[in-house]
């Protein structure tokens, strides 16, 4: 009986000390271009919330094509956050009832601490002349863009070229599908991810053009030089949101909620915006943007919203089996 | 009917072998055959007869028979000349010939692709020919020749090293062409073993998905293997890729049937001629 009281002790010490330097690791399931870009925001995020709170923060990140990576949350992968590439994977998670259905009301702007845009990979010179949407038809053109059934990334890229051709005066859905038509029958090679088209156009030099999101296009020419490729931006393109959320049932369970919360709205605060920056993804807060003049140049954008309703409108009319991609290839 | 063996054991290890094959064959086929049953009839019948899925089959297929059959030529060569010459450097050619079993697929088909890419070491002299590999159907031919390398030519040499050398001189003495004696004598004491070898390099090249798509271009009905259709529908639902997965099981497996039977008659064969 002796013991009780020692063993107590022991207990009750463990306890404090364990309130008191808490060790919070955090799973982040993200997409394929942000190592980049959350290897900066972890370092920063970590030291901040170690300074105000003194736990030590872990966070660890997996990265792959977003869909795959949405099937291994709802699969069991126990990711606290999601960061990805389109809003219908993170939909599909609250289909299973990992967070609420009303998670992109729950952050600003769509839940979407940040934008890119579609934009063009010429090559030096742009020695086909490639200006705008309507160049990239031109019979014998050769267009490099993943498979938007496989790459989630690629999905804006065909949402692009559609909404583009909407968007023209007199323009309506039926120019809409002849315009993606033609543009995908410039298309030599169907990548499965973006990084594999980003090759298949800048090692591999196949292609007139490269279809890519900007902070992409802006990394190819950081990493190759811009003696070798330019960037075209479009008269309009469109705003791409990728966004983030707190996997409900996940954070809960692993007690890292607030943790969780306070990691992506750091995101939204200035330093996690000049990051995002710093990393080619255009800021929502103005103030910061304006500090990377010609960085972003400005263009006329259009949301998923806007043109097609929301994500999971646009993933059955365009993207499901018998959708509008599908059929592009088999009336060739 | 009950005779005693040298060795005992049988029964464990039977069940050891059945718990075994349950466990990591069985089992994983029955779960893929479980989640295709989510896909109706109709559904599946309008999965299978759609012109994508018909042209990819076709091609995962077509494309691993042409590529069986090149390596059974191929491989019967390099089996007969690792066996019967000797010269420097045999040693280290024989053990070049795994490599490409050890190879990461993907890394295979990054480095096919740039060897055979426009602008690649044999890409830029081919393609001013008008010969393109690279993002053609001929790339998944070439992609599916070399992972399937290997077999022929492993399934073939130790056959062709057990094989006595009397027999050839004893039909070349009893007055048989050289022809003859390939085709009457050798090639049918072979067979079993190159069919083994076109059977394995057949499985090998229908699957294969790292290493094609790669160099394939993976554009629908012209360069879209059935692996990558299945890859595609996971995106969407499990059970069409599921059943998609189901189907190439069931023609691989009528195939190897086929091939099996084949071999069986050729030994047979091979054992009433000598």
């Amino acid at each position: 009986m002796r013991k009780i009281p020692f063993v107590l002790g022991v207990l009750a010490t463990l306890a404090v000390a364990s309130a008191h330097a808490k060790d919070v690791s955090l799973l982040n399931v993200s997409y394929d271009p942000t190592r980049e870009l959350y290897r900066d925001i972890n370092q920063a995020f970590a030291s901040q919330w170690q300074s105000q709170h003194g736990d030590k923060i872990i966070i660890e990140m997996s990265h792959g094509g977003s869909g795959k990576q949405s099937r291994s949350v709802a699969e069991g992968l126990p990711a606290d956050v999601v960061t990805l590439a389109l809003a219908y994977d993170i939909d599909v998670l609250a289909d299973r009832h990992l967070l609420s259905q009303d998670w992109q009301q729950r952050l600003p702007d769509n839940a979407s601490p940040y934008t890119s845009t579609i934009v063009f990979l010429v090559r030096k010179g742009n020695p086909k002349g490639i200006r705008d949407w309507p160049d990239l038809i031109k019979p014998g053109l050769q267009v490099i863009t993943p498979n938007p059934k496989t790459s989630g990334g690629a999905r804006w890229n065909y949402l692009a070229a559609w909404g583009y051709a909407l968007k023209q005066p007199g323009g309506d859905e039926a120019k809409a599908r002849d315009f993606v038509r033609a543009l995908y029958k410039n298309v030599p090679v169907l990548d499965t991810g973006a990084r594999g088209s980003t090759n298949t156009f800048a090692q591999r030099g196949i292609g007139d053009v490269l279809l890519a999101w900007e902070n992409e296009a802006l990394l190819v020419q950081k990493q190759l030089g811009k003696d070798k490729f330019e960037i075209v931006t479009p008269s309009i393109s469109i705003l791409a949101e990728p966004p983030v959320a707190v996997v409900d049932s996940n954070a809960d369970k692993h007690g890292t909620r607030a943790v969780a919360e306070a990691y992506l709205k750091f995101l939204y605060s200035p330093e996690g915006q000049a990051l995002g920056a710093k990393n080619f993804y255009r800021p929502r807060a103005a103030d910061v943007a304006a500090k990377y003049p010609g960085l972003f140049p400005p263009l006329k954008t259009f949301t998923v919203n806007e043109l097609f309703g929301d994500w999971r409108k646009a993933q059955a009319k365009f993207f499901n089996d018998g959708g509008e991609f599908d059929r592009i290839h088999l009336e060739r | 009917m009950y005779r005693r063996r040298v060795l005992p054991g049988f029964g464990l290890s039977l069940g050891y072998t059945l718990a075994y094959l349950g466990l990591i064959v069985l089992l994983p086929l029955a779960a893929l055959a479980l989640k295709a049953s989510g896909l109706g009839l109709s559904q599946l019948l309008q999965l299978l007869s759609s012109p994508r899925t018909l042209a990819a089959l076709r091609l995962s297929f077509g494309g691993a028979l042409i590529a069986a059959v090149f390596n059974v030529l191929v491989g019967l060569l390099v089996a007969w000349v690792m066996v019967r010459y000797r010269f420097p450097g045999r040693r280290l050619l024989d053990a070049l010939i795994d490599l490409p079993f050890a190879l990461p697929t993907a890394v295979a088909g990054i480095a096919l692709t740039a060897i055979y890419a426009p602008n690649g070491w044999l890409g830029q002299w081919l393609v001013p020919l008008g010969i393109q590999i690279a993002y053609t159907p001929l790339g998944v031919l070439l992609a599916m020749a070399f992972v399937g390398f290997p077999f022929v030519v492993r399934t073939v040499q130790p056959v062709l090293e057990a094989m006595d050398r009397d027999v050839e001189e004893a039909a070349a003495s009893l007055g048989a062409t050289r022809l003859q004696t390939f085709t009457r004598v050798i090639l049918p004491m072979l067979m079993p073993a190159l069919l083994t070898g076109f059977a394995l390099a057949l499985a090998r090249a229908v699957g294969e998905y790292g290493s094609v798509i790669f160099i394939a271009g993976n554009i629908p009905m012209r360069s879209e293997i059935a692996p990558l259709l299945i890859v595609e529908k996971i995106e969407q639902e499990y059970a069409g890729a599921a059943a998609l997965g189901v189907v190439m099981l069931c023609f691989s497996f009528v195939l190897l049937i086929v091939i099996a039977q084949l071999q069986r008659w050729s030994g047979r064969w091979a054992e009433r001629s000598t």
